[in-house]
């Protein structure tokens, strides 16, 4: 019963969400500020919010995920939440002993009017803060936005509230994360070593959530930005933002506070995508591309060459966040697929344009974002113009069962595989492992389907 | 190892059992201190897990869409039937909703829904900004149950208005809105309701049938495999059986009230109180001696297989050392009984939601040296696991990696409990789990509880 509730006549809603294809800001900025060393990310709301988010990233991780909470009671949400906030930063200094407090609202502290900056600074002011200890702070109300915006918040209130500027310039080059995975971040890592580009990548989720098994739970465990590298990034001499929606803001507010210049370029998802992140990452740090990375991408584009017959032509359907919608969608077409259905639960109108742009090689593609744009319409959209796959987070396995057909796990969350958090999904490489797995699940499907005369060896 | 410090302020919610020790005053049901990082969750959390088994009713949430994602299919609560509860439903609240109030939003949303899937019944969910934004629910579920025929029944569980226990009492409060509106000529004086069962892994089916088996009718089981006509015939039957007693004992008490219907509370797991669970009904129908007698039945025959496909697991368990920290204590208890019984002991027993009898019970209950906690947190459990060196942790979603990391085996005896552990195949499942865990050959590889070798 389950997997036939979507109905095929898509009928307009009014402001009904139904399945969603996004969740709320503060798992987002929760997210984010794990990708600090030693932070200690803090939700201030109720209990609820922070067990939410701390099970969500552990189930996507299979990691333990550390958070506090300010605990809000009824008196909280009469007389306000800044003596719950106070006492946390107490509680948490003197037992966990962070370096760092990275402290994201709810919707519930939002609604009563809790001023974040003026409870952190009175914090400050009061001598709650430990020397050489920080509080930074984003602004997540879960009724604006998506989980994309409040990372997007949160890189912003890193970047804002530790760069600072010597007034001495740093060869080094800022790389900012749109929300991506460890994995992926230590692919950008690797790409930048090689070009032997001096960056400094925040948020770092690496070494973080996907931590080895040592026999120790490390509350703080050893990834993560530095606060002297956070500090350092006024000085830098540029910044490369890597997704408009989840990155750049951060980039901009380096830019007006400090005048770092930035360029804006997509998550390094497939050929194109890191193409132009590799040009802008050796242009703004004055590397030439090494032969290794020109022989990375050659092996890509040979698996792309050597498979097109098995994508080309091929129609698909896929969900999740802008900043990595994007360039797969992009990535897509360039193999020769049909993207025709696209959700991303997450409002903007970067989205709308760029897709506008990107899908005029895929004529009559169905878009949408924001408000109404969840996995039910998709799922509508689907039943009138059926797909040969569909790409998504786990929820995307109901519609996959009731519409037989290939299914690959990509975006937040993923709860019933693993592998996100170890293989990349960016650059060449990255690349690559999407040819391997759109081609696994086309083909097991060929395989499994077609008539014994038909049946073949040689693919 | 390294000395990891226990907060002042968390000293009262942690007791070791020991000879002359300090006495016993285990402070619990408080909020958890601002700052720690609980293992707990919410009032409409508490809500949440409790009505969402109930599989042919709409469940809408009303609020941002947090609360709804995040609770989206994340409980396996199987259904035999239909399953519009596996869906997820927000109003999906917006900074205007925020300003200008979400009563339109909710009565067009519920409006779309019950033309659309025809539930029998919708329950609507107030998230925290409902509370403050001042949005009238009551009265749009009043308009709504007027103009489509259905019940609709506001669920008040505000985050912040109290703890996870709070979030239960609600939805009783919402279920017992149903209790009594239906007909009742067809149920049996020997009947019973199932209460506190929620289905997980096909658990409530195996419970039924033992009662069906002793020739007792089931009426309703509230939540699991829940339906919504079952519950509004609920008050027809003679008896309450409660288990999980932190989640539905109110409801119980509320139908004795009202129904005049007793109630006992019993637990499924292990081998002594699955057995009890079926004898305590059975004796409170006594002029039918043939129930009581195919309790044995069952019991005798079910102990007769389980008994010997135990003992290779005892055999291999005996010795080991377990911590437990769980939802709720009434689990706790049972799961003392039935580690014992594979020859293990507990050197850590807590709960997130126990009130001060649970802890009194769960004192006498448990070895000298046990450490006993309410609202724990991980450096607590790291700490406790590592001291007491515990061989296995039983907990829930948090605490599974923890226990990984720290080279200690793992049961979920949590949502996401993938067999069933209730009634007597449930005692075998959880054994050849805990089996599974404990002996996995993964350990050989893996450095345990902070030794490098």
């Amino acid at each position: 019963m389950l997997l036939r509730h979507t109905t095929k006549e898509v009928k307009v809603r009014e402001g009904l969400t139904i399945n969603p294809a996004k969740t709320c800001q503060p798992v987002g900025a929760l997210y984010a500020a794990l990708g600090i060393h030693g932070c200690l990310p803090h939700s201030h709301g109720s209990q609820g919010c922070c067990a939410y988010h701390r099970s969500m990233l552990t189930r996507h991780y299979k990691e333990p995920v550390m958070a506090a909470t300010s605990s809000f009671t009824e008196g909280a949400s009469v007389f306000g939440g800044q003596s719950n906030l106070l006492t946390a930063i107490d509680t948490i200094f003197s037992v966990y002993d962070p370096d760092i407090i990275a402290v994201h609202s709810t919707c519930l502290s939002e609604t009563i009017g809790d001023d974040l900056h003026q409870i952190t600074k009175k914090a400050a002011d009061d001598g709650k803060i430990p020397e050489g200890k920080h509080v930074i702070y984003a602004s997540t109300p879960s009724f604006i936005g998506s989980h994309v915006t409040g990372y997007a918040n949160m890189v912003t209130g890193m970047a804002g509230q530790f760069a600072e500027s010597t007034g001495e310039k740093k060869e080094q080059v800022n790389l900012i994360a749109g929300w991506m995975e460890p994995s992926d971040m230590r692919e950008i890592k690797k790409i930048s070593k090689e070009l032997g580009a001096k960056i400094v990548l925040f948020p770092d989720t690496s070494d973080v959530l996907d931590a080895p098994q040592t026999g120790k739970h490390e509350f703080y465990p050893k990834g993560g930005v530095t606060i002297p590298e956070l500090k350092s990034t006024g000085d830098s001499l540029s910044s490369i933002a890597l997704g408009c929606i989840s990155a750049e803001p951060a980039a901009i507010a380096l830019d007006k506070k400090f005048g770092v210049p930035f360029e804006t370029v997509d998550i390094p998802i497939g050929l194109s995508a890191t193409d132009r992140f590799i040009m802008a990452l050796s242009k703004a740090a004055g590397v030439s591309v090494p032969d290794e990375i020109t022989s990375e991408r050659g092996r890509l584009l040979d698996a792309m060459t050597d498979m097109d017959q098995y994508f080309y032509g091929k129609k698909v359907a896929l969900f999740g966040d802008p900043d990595q919608i994007i360039p797969l969608t992009e990535f897509l077409l360039d193999l020769g697929m049909k993207p025709i259905h696209i959700v991303s639960g997450t409002p903007g109108k970067r989205f709308e344009k760029r897709m506008a742009e990107i899908l005029e090689r895929s004529p009559g593609a169905n878009f949408r974002n924001g408000l109404g744009a969840d996995t039910f319409l998709l799922h509508q959209w689907m039943k009138n113009e059926p797909v040969d796959l569909l790409i998504g987070n786990s929820y995307g396995k109901y519609i996959a069962r009731d519409e037989n057909i290939p299914f690959i796990r990509f975006g937040f969350p993923i709860v019933d595989r693993i592998g996100h958090s170890y293989f990349p999904s960016v650059g060449y490489s990255g690349g690559l492992r999407l040819v391997e797995k759109i081609l696994g699940v086309i083909m097991d499907r060929q395989d499994r389907e077609a008539p014994e005369e038909k049946f073949e060896l040689v693919m | 190892m390294e000395q990891i410090q226990i907060l002042k302020e968390r000293e009262k919610q942690i007791f070791e059992k020991k000879d002359g020790g300090a006495a016993f005053d285990i402070s619990c049901e408080t909020t958890s201190l601002s700052g720690s990082v609980s293992q707990r969750a919410c009032v409409f959390c508490g809500s949440r897990v409790v009505l969402y088994p109930v599989a042919d009713a709409l469940h809408l949430v009303h609020g941002p869409i947090g609360c709804a994602a995040y609770t989206w299919d994340i409980r396996g609560s199987v259904s035999s039937g239909p399953e519009l509860h596996r869906l997820s439903f927000s109003t999906d609240l917006q900074e205007t909703d925020v300003i200008f109030g979400g009563e339109k939003k909710l009565y067009a949303s519920l409006i779309e829904l019950i033309e659309q899937y025809s539930p029998k019944a919708a329950f609507i969910y107030s998230t925290c900004i409902i509370g403050l934004i001042g949005d009238d629910i009551d009265a749009v579920c009043r308009k709504v149950a007027k103009e489509t025929g259905i019940p609709v029944l506001p669920v008040h569980s505000e985050g912040f208005k109290g703890t996870k226990k709070d979030g239960y009492r609600a939805a009783c409060i919402s279920l017992m809105k149903l209790v009594g509106t239906g007909e009742t000529d067809d149920i049996s004086p020997y009947s019973l309701n199932i209460l506190g069962e929620f289905n997980l892994a096909g658990e409530a089916w195996i419970i039924r049938e033992y009662y069906e088996k002793m020739g007792i009718q089931v009426v309703s089981t509230l939540t699991g495999d829940g339906r919504v006509d079952a519950i509004r015939k609920a008050h027809g039957a003679s008896l309450n059986v409660v288990q999980c007693s932190g989640s539905m004992t109110s409801l119980a008490k509320d139908m004795e009230e009202k129904y005049g219907i007793p109630f006992i509370r019993v637990s499924y797991f292990g081998i002594e109180d699955m057995a009890s669970a079926l004898y305590d009904v059975a004796k409170l129908f006594p002029d039918r001696p043939d129930i009581m007698d195919k309790a044995r039945e069952i019991v005798k025959s079910e102990v007769e297989t389980l008994y010997p496909q135990l003992q290779k697991f005892k055999a291999a368990l005996s010795g080991k050392k377990a911590a437990i920290y769980v939802g709720g204590a009434f689990k706790t208890f049972s799961l003392i009984k039935a580690l014992r019984s594979l020859g293990m002991s507990v050197v850590l027993a807590g709960s997130q939601t126990g009130n001060s009898e649970d802890y009194r019970n769960l004192k006498e209950m448990c070895d000298e040296g046990t450490i006993i906690v309410d609202d724990s947190n991980p450096v607590e459990l790291s700490k406790f696991i590592l001291e007491k060196d515990a061989d296995l942790l039983i907990g829930g979603v948090k605490e599974r990696p923890i226990a990984f990391k720290l080279g200690v085996a793992f049961c979920d005896h949590n949502h996401e409990r993938k067999i069933p552990l209730a009634g007597f195949i449930g005692m075998y499942n959880f054994a050849l789990e805990v089996y599974q865990s404990v002996m996995s050959p993964v350990w050989q590889f893996a450095p345990r509880k902070g030794g490098l070798k």
